[in-house]
């Protein structure tokens, strides 16, 4: 009997575990913009892979730093090289949750205001963000996008003094994905 | 007994699926990618030999160079100062792999042009590759008056060919290495000794020192017997400094040529002798085609 009532338990425990939907991308969109009176750096990367688990509110997304398009070669070498080193920190990565996840219902058509919190790792580096976002779905469609700033020094990015007044302190980081259900 | 066997095997199922979710990007699984290696080198060229980097699609590089005199000219040339060769030269990524040039020399008036393929690319991941290779086509015209108007000159004579296959691998962040077995094919040589077709090997290597500076060298072994008497291997030690757009290629050679003709089968100073020349390559991109963000 008491066997019986530990396979109901476990059994229950499982179900749940599976019936919580995640949602998926692998061609995510992330940019960033910064702008300074000399130069202006406007990069793409649109592989980044987020997974957002509707059950938990848990999300998570990676991007690798070498797939950041940049309109010229030389930023694009000088960003890999010179500041977010990605030979040795290939990947930029967030692990975290959308606070308010009970709020949403990704089935139902709607604009959805998030706020999502977690920490963002990249050169190396680990700290704490915090932002709102949107989500926007449309007959199944799930769009989701984010908008924050990023203080390069907090991340151990350093800009030379001969290059200060072309590279801005602050880069703005903007999110946009559509994602699909995750079939398991 | 049996019994029991069922809330293990329920148990085990469970944990991991509790381990799989702490990790959600897990769930995608990894997808490999090809990473090809960049930055081998910070420019097209180590001193005076190409290197196994090409100039990226789009862009061109203008380029300012100079050789002074050899330091053994003393204080009284200013130890070379006092003279310097010049070439200005613009080299076109026509794509990320096929880089265009053309240069003009003022040491024998010389005009040159080159193409250059890179065949492969080192990398890792999805496809691995060790090295880079590329292919290297040069040709130069020297305009200098003939030595004998009387005598029958043909233009031909003028002409000089290389090719050139740059094999290299940059080994860690810090250390690449390349090999540039050559041919140059001279039309007109002066004496029968002197070969039309001057077999060569280069080799050229680079440590980072820093983010922005490294150390470069070079130097080409010239195979016995093709060239005249008096004509040294060219060899070469310098420094590469990159500041945002430009590089600067700071170095010392015993070559006064910068195109390959020259460098390679008409070097006639030798460092034992402090036949070295100061000299200097600044290299400016300008992107021409800005890349869509594909």
């Amino acid at each position: 009997m008491k066997q019986s009532i530990l396979s109901i338990v476990m059994m229950t425990f499982v179900l749940t575990a599976v019936s919580g939907q995640k949602y998926f991308t692998k061609t995510g969109h992330i940019s960033f913009y910064s702008e300074t009176k000399l130069e202006k750096f406007d990069a793409h990367n649109k592989s980044a892979s987020i997974v957002y688990d509707s059950e938990t509110g848990k999300l998570e997304a990676a991007a690798l730093v070498k797939g950041f398009q940049f309109e010229k070669a030389l930023m694009q070498e000088h960003f890999n090289e010179n500041y977010m080193e990605s030979n040795k920190y290939p990947k930029a990565t967030f692990k975290g949750a959308i606070e308010n996840f009970e709020t949403i219902d990704l089935t139902k058509n709607g604009k959805y205001a998030v706020k999502v919190s977690g920490d963002l790792t990249m050169h190396g580096v680990t700290k704490k963000v915090m932002t709102d976002g949107q989500i926007v779905v449309n007959n199944g469609k799930v769009e989701a996008t984010a908008e924050f700033n990023v203080v390069l020094a907090d991340y151990k990015i350093n800009i030379p003094s001969l290059v200060k007044d072309q590279i801005a302190k602050t880069v703005k980081i903007k999110i946009t994905s559509a994602l699909e259900m995750l079939k398991q | 007994m049996k019994s029991l066997i069922l809330p293990v095997f329920l148990l085990l199922v469970s944990s991991i699926h509790l381990y799989a979710q702490d990790d959600l990007l897990g769930l995608l699984g990894e997808e490999e990618t090809t990473d090809y290696t960049t930055a081998s080198f910070k420019t097209n060229r180590v001193i005076n030999l190409h290197s196994l980097e090409n100039t990226a699609g789009g862009v061109l590089d203008f380029k300012i160079s100079h050789r002074f005199g050899t330091l053994n000219g003393g204080f009284y040339e200013l130890f070379g100062l006092d003279n310097a060769s010049i070439r200005l030269g613009l080299d076109y990524g026509v794509t990320d792999r096929l880089t265009v040039g053309v240069g003009r020399s003022s040491f024998q008036k010389a005009y040159d042009g080159f193409v250059k393929y890179k065949f492969l690319r080192q990398s890792t991941g999805k496809r691995n590759m060790p090295i880079t290779a590329a292919l290297l086509l040069t040709s130069a015209i020297q305009t200098l008056k003939w030595e004998n108007p009387d005598r029958d000159n043909h233009f031909s004579s003028r002409l000089y060919y290389t090719t050139q296959l740059i094999i290299g691998r940059k080994f860690s962040e810090s250390f690449t290495l390349q090999l540039s077995p050559t041919m140059v094919h001279r039309n007109l040589v002066k004496t029968n000794a002197e070969k039309n077709d001057v077999y060569a090997l280069g080799a050229a290597g680079r440590i980072k020192l820093s983010k922005r500076i490294a150390l470069n060298a070079e130097y080409i072994y010239l195979l016995p017997n093709q060239v005249a008497d008096g004509i040294n291997n060219s060899l070469s030690a310098g420094f590469d400094i990159e500041t945002g757009g430009h590089v600067f290629q700071l170095h010392f050679t015993n070559s006064t040529s910068m195109i390959e003709k020259g460098f390679i089968t008409e070097t006639t100073n030798s460092w034992s002798n402090g036949g070295i020349h100061f000299g200097f390559n600044v290299s400016r991109v300008f992107t021409v085609k800005r890349r869509g963000d594909n």
